[in-house]
């Protein structure tokens, strides 16, 4: 007997989980134009309705009505495939993260999380990981000297990255003693020096996995596979219309997933950290609430960094992934090994 | 659900397989081989193995292919491409593996016991269960293949870089 009622509640989950990230992307493009303009003492696009909330609009029409260029060398195939590569992976790695708590809708009971997995944690890393083939294809297929070296820069950040990425979560994850991103979370209830980032003493592991997660992502000041004044856009300059808009949509769902991947694991997922006074349906919209300003939060960390920092050097990237995050992480791992060991945590 | 699955892994597994072997771009090669490492791991989450089908694709799909596609991409060679592969030796040599391969495969299938199955444990396949496994039942082969890695990564960074 198939459990129909069951799949229909995970697809109006999904309609709802990426409708909410795609919606979120067009809010960020808009926000983060605004907010670099108030960095920089400009207006930014304020001419598209009332404050320009209308640009997002705006730019969708624009990049669907743009011709569309397909280099006559590129490797077709492959060049076509790469932005939905992109793209699927960034919003696969979001399944696995609980936006809200379980809750009682007409009698049946839903989790607030498209997956619930036993190694949560270990699918986000996958699919981010396979991330990286996005990149690397278009790089590879667009035969174009700037477009390969971003592919090859970026292939190799995101692998050396990726070490220092997991390696500071381990120290989560043993605190934690699961993988299972739901229990990670509840055990983040109560008062906010439950969650992991403080009471969990992972205060390092939470430094060491922003710092990554943003070279993760590609961006400032880690944004060397696009690097606008030595590669002109990087992997996806032969990139034009709904392909370049799928890149780089792409980009912000990931950096949406990784954001609310640093608010499971460290931030208390969506407890506001401290108790409130509700219950049932109502305690469940204000938790899901608090994840979203959470992950806003973060997000708005993601376009202030971009705008004050410069960009580092190549080298200085390898150095830095290689020579001090990747030490300071199985350093995180060791220390934590010990305060689990003697029952500190 | 699961037959289903199962018929489109094994397509996806044998076509990525067969371009491994026959296409005449490494970097296309390269990343059929990439595909078939996850339809591979997608074998294994039908057979229960949670842990080792996000493994495998987290280290063979994610990392190691990504850094045999960068070489492949740094090197980029052109000429390779057209020629055309292998001598009359090479092709007699594969042709006999081939054959005895075959003949393995079906001594494997005539003796083994195909058709009986193991029910599995709720815990089969779970983080859970393999870290208890590797560090009580196999824990010193464990430490002595993590040994043979420092090993092999030592002599790697010895073998690329001559003055450190």
């Amino acid at each position: 007997m198939i459990d129909w009622t069951g799949i229909a509640i995970t697809l109006v989950k999904l309609a709802v989980v990426i409708g909410a990230l795609l919606g979120g992307v067009s809010v960020m493009t808009l926000v983060e134009r605004r907010l670099s303009a108030i960095m920089q003492f400009r207006w930014g696009p304020n001419r598209v309705g009332p404050f320009g909330v209308l640009q997002p609009i705006a730019d969708g029409i624009k990049f669907i009505m743009k011709e569309e260029m397909i280099p006559a060398e590129a490797y077709k195939p492959i060049f076509i495939l790469a932005p939905a590569l992109a793209m699927i992976t960034a919003l696969c790695a979001f399944s696995v993260v609980p936006f809200g708590p379980t809750i009682e809708l007409f009698g049946r009971t839903i989790d607030l999380v498209i997956l619930d997995l036993d190694g949560g944690i270990l699918f986000a890393f996958a699919a981010s990981g396979l991330g990286v083939y996005g990149i690397v294809c278009a790089g590879w297929s667009s035969r174009s000297k700037y477009a390969l070296m971003g592919g090859l820069r970026s292939s190799a950040q995101m692998v050396s990255y990726e070490l220092a990425l997991s390696l500071s979560v381990v120290g989560v994850l043993l605190a934690s003693a699961t993988l299972r991103p739901t229990v990670i979370v509840e055990q983040q209830a109560g008062w906010f020096w439950n969650w992991n980032a403080l009471g969990g003493g992972q205060i390092l592991g939470f430094v060491l996995f922003v710092v990554a997660g943003f070279a993760e992502t590609n961006r400032l000041p880690f944004d060397m596979p696009e690097a606008e004044s030595e590669l002109v856009a990087g992997y996806h300059t032969e990139y034009s219309s709904m392909k370049f808009a799928m890149f780089f949509m792409a980009e912000y769902v990931a950096m949406f997933t990784m954001s609310s991947l640093a608010v499971t694991l460290f931030l208390g997922g969506y407890h506001p950290g401290f108790p409130l006074p509700l219950e049932g349906l109502a305690l469940a919209l204000v938790q899901v609430a608090t994840f979203t300003v959470k992950v806003f939060v973060f997000m708005f960390l993601f376009v202030w960094v971009r705008w004050t920092l410069p960009r580092l050097r190549y080298d200085q990237l390898m150095n830095l992934g290689w020579k001090r995050l990747l030490p300071l992480a199985l350093f995180n791992v060791f220390v934590t090994g010990l305060l689990v060991a003697f029952d500190v945590i | 659900m699961e037959p289903v699955a199962f018929v489109v892994l094994t397509a996806l597994a044998v076509v990525s397989g067969v371009v491994v072997i026959t296409h005449r771009n490494q970097v296309i090669a390269a990343l059929s081989l990439a595909a078939n490492l996850v339809a591979i791991a997608g074998f294994y989450l039908l057979l229960q193995a949670q842990f080792l089908a996000l493994l495998q694709v987290i280290v063979y799909a994610g990392a190691i292919m990504v850094l045999v596609l960068f070489v492949l991409m740094l090197l980029n060679l052109p000429d390779e491409a057209r020629r055309r592969g292998g001598g009359r030796m090479q092709s007699g040599l594969a042709l006999v593996l081939a054959l005895a391969f075959v003949g393995l495969l079906a001594l494997a299938l005539s003796r083994g016991t195909a058709g009986s199955s193991f029910p599995a444990s709720d815990r089969f396949g779970t983080v859970e269960s393999v870290g208890q496994a590797l560090f009580t039942r196999f824990f010193y082969a464990f430490e002595a293949i993590s040994l043979l890695l420092v090993v092999a990564m030592i002599g790697a960074v010895l073998l690329a870089k001559r003055r450190l």
